[in-house]
């Protein structure tokens, strides 16, 4: 089975993030980067479908020179082989920009199954999966917490406001991430070793047929701002848990009036 | 030229989902300051009844999508209707709530129309004939205004972030042919949690923490109760294994925007924060006067939280026997 990650290097979640000087994106100095979290668990489902079935797992992701660390981490994790799909003109891309490059990419692979994050955490897009199965022409199952193949066919749960949702779909498959997938493994001493004479291959545009105007943007950030600042409150104070209690539901109910 | 604005409902079991309103209003809105109609499309099997009113919240018209092949929602049977009618139409905006489904049918359209995508917005403007979209990013750290440059574009909306305005206005039902065409997926079963409203949708969120200490939220789940409330919990309670993970609130859980989150036994890490700081009030209960939560509440109570818990939903109860 050849199935394929796709993945992205993202600010770590306990970073805060500071506005760049032109206001339109953030300032990189001091940002820990990472593999988006939902990643992991694309990486880990698909260690897990190798394990079941054979076949390779194979990391994509576009990034620079930067982004080899995380595609590193996922080979430490145990996959086989990375291509880094590195172009300064794809720098200011946008969501629909990154899954044309990723889909052009793929068009030149072999591939059963393609497993994404349901979004990355820095655009929060939840876009590249499902609009790299649709430029491949293949269906595409988001948010899965559960999934078996066999037979040439995937059954996934996968969850919805209020509940879950059973879809079955042939392959090729792209499906997506969501928390309860599965718990990513750590990448083991031996296996950060290894990931180090595992092959990354490097692609630009013109490798993929492409050029900067297939992929001009048409999302543009006009600027960025920090959002309203949130200000410690009131402290409730009173001689008793029942009167601290009570004061706030008076609070509550009579000044912000949401009960 | 493309012209108008097109809102895609959704509906689950017959029923509208919240966002849906809250996006028809907005789509009103848009289209009044474009100088446009507003349209609904609503897809299902059986549902040309919930259609009408869709005339009160702003539709001029509304497409009805009525087929056995779409009684259950499938990403590729979806796509393929909406954009048939897209095209026949030629709409200049698209609206959709960003649920689990509305984003990746917004993320499928984007793709098979070439249409510029703003996801999970907040807040739309119309300058001289062009929208453009707020909405949160790096899990809601920071705040972007966003051009959409070309026609149509899509505009997820954010569940909870804009306003429902009802009329005394009617709309034209006009059915419309339904070809799903070649689909892949097939629906198997759906399983839902009768009565509990997510927390993506819920207008009162009461949530707890490591501080909770075990897996017993009962005397939370008393005080969501009397107050008409969704339960969440912190990242910590959900690696504890307290709670499922489609409890989880935080910047890799569910983001929130509720009236209402009463935070209980929760410190208040970054991450938790993210996912919770658009909430119109915040009130922290935690026996650590220096829990960095406290410093973005608005209303915070020092105390044991098995005592203050129970003795809010005691006080809730006195005020709703008053009222």
């Amino acid at each position: 089975m050849d199935i394929i990650v796709l993945l992205k290097q993202v600010p770590a979640t306990e970073t805060s993030v500071n506005i760049a000087a032109d206001g339109k994106r953030i300032n990189p100095d001091g940002v820990k980067w990472v593999m988006n979290p939902y990643d992991e668990f694309a990486v880990e489902e698909a260690l897990q479908l190798r394990q079941k079935h054979g076949g390779t797992v194979t990391i994509l992701s576009m990034g620079t020179d930067k982004s080899v660390e995380a595609i590193r981490t996922g080979l430490a994790m145990g996959a086989d082989k990375g291509i880094l799909i590195n172009d300064p003109a794809a720098a200011d891309c946008d969501g629909l920009g990154t899954a044309r490059i990723l889909s052009a990419a793929l068009k030149t692979m072999s591939y059963d199954v393609v497993i994404a994050g349901q979004r990355a955490m820095d655009d929060d897009n939840y876009l590249v999966g499902p609009a790299v199965a649709e430029l491949l022409g293949i269906p595409h199952i988001s948010m899965v917490i559960e999934e078996t193949v066999e037979n040439g066919m995937i059954r996934c749960r996968r969850t919805i406001e209020g509940g879950t949702v059973v879809l079955e779909a042939p392959l090729p498959i792209l499906f997506t991430t969501q928390r309860g997938l599965n718990e990513p493994r750590y990448a083991s001493l031996p296996g950060i070793m290894k990931a180090k004479k595992k092959p990354v291959e490097t692609k630009t545009l013109a490798d993929l047929g492409l050029r900067g105007e297939d992929i001009a943007p048409m999302v543009e950030i006009l600027g960025m701002r920090m959002p309203p600042e949130r200000s410690g409150g009131r402290m409730i104070d009173g001689a008793s848990a029942v009167e601290k209690a009570e004061k706030l539901v008076n609070l509550l109910h009579e000044n912000a009036r949401v009960i | 030229m493309a012209q108008g604005v097109l809102v895609i409902t959704e509906q689950i079991e017959g029923a509208f989902r919240k966002v849906t309103y809250e996006a028809l209003s907005e789509g009103k809105q848009t289209a009044t300051a474009l100088k446009c109609g507003t349209a609904a499309v609503v897809l299902g099997h059986g549902i040309t009844g919930i259609a009408e009113q869709l005339g009160t919240y702003g539709a001029d018209t509304v497409w009805v999508a009525d087929d056995p092949a779409l009684k259950e929602y499938t990403v590729d049977a979806y796509t393929n209707v909406v954009s048939d009618l897209v095209r026949k139409e030629d709409p200049a905006v698209i609206l959709i709530g960003a649920t689990t489904q509305g984003r990746e049918l917004a993320a499928r359209l984007s793709a098979r129309l070439e249409a510029p995508l703003a996801m999970d917005c907040i807040a739309l403007r119309v300058d001289g004939g062009n929208v453009t979209a707020t909405r949160p990013m790096y899990g809601g750290k920071v705040l972007a205004d966003l051009a959409l440059k070309g026609n149509p574009c899509i505009i997820a909306v954010r569940p909870n972030a804009m306003a429902i305005r009802k009329s005394e206005d009617a709309g034209t039902v006009e059915k419309i042919d339904v070809n799903v065409g070649d689909t892949a997926i097939r629906f198997v079963e759906k399983q839902l949690e009768a009565e509990k409203t997510d927390l993506t949708e819920a207008d009162i969120i009461v949530s707890g923490g490591r501080g909770m200490g075990g897996s017993d939220f009962s005397i939370l789940e008393a005080l969501a109760e009397i107050l008409g409330a969704a339960v969440g919990a912190s990242r910590s309670a959900v690696d504890e294994g307290w709670r499922s993970h489609s409890d989880q609130v935080g910047q890799t859980g569910k983001v929130v925007s509720p009236n209402l989150y009463i935070a209980c036994g929760i410190s208040g890490a970054i991450q938790h924060l993210a996912g919770m700081s658009s909430s119109k009030v915040i009130v922290a209960i935690n026996k650590d006067e220096d829990a960095p939560i406290f410093a973005k509440a608005d209303y915070g109570i020092v105390g044991d939280l098995f005592e203050v818990v129970p003795a809010i939903t005691e006080a809730v109860k006195k005020l709703k026997a008053q009222i």
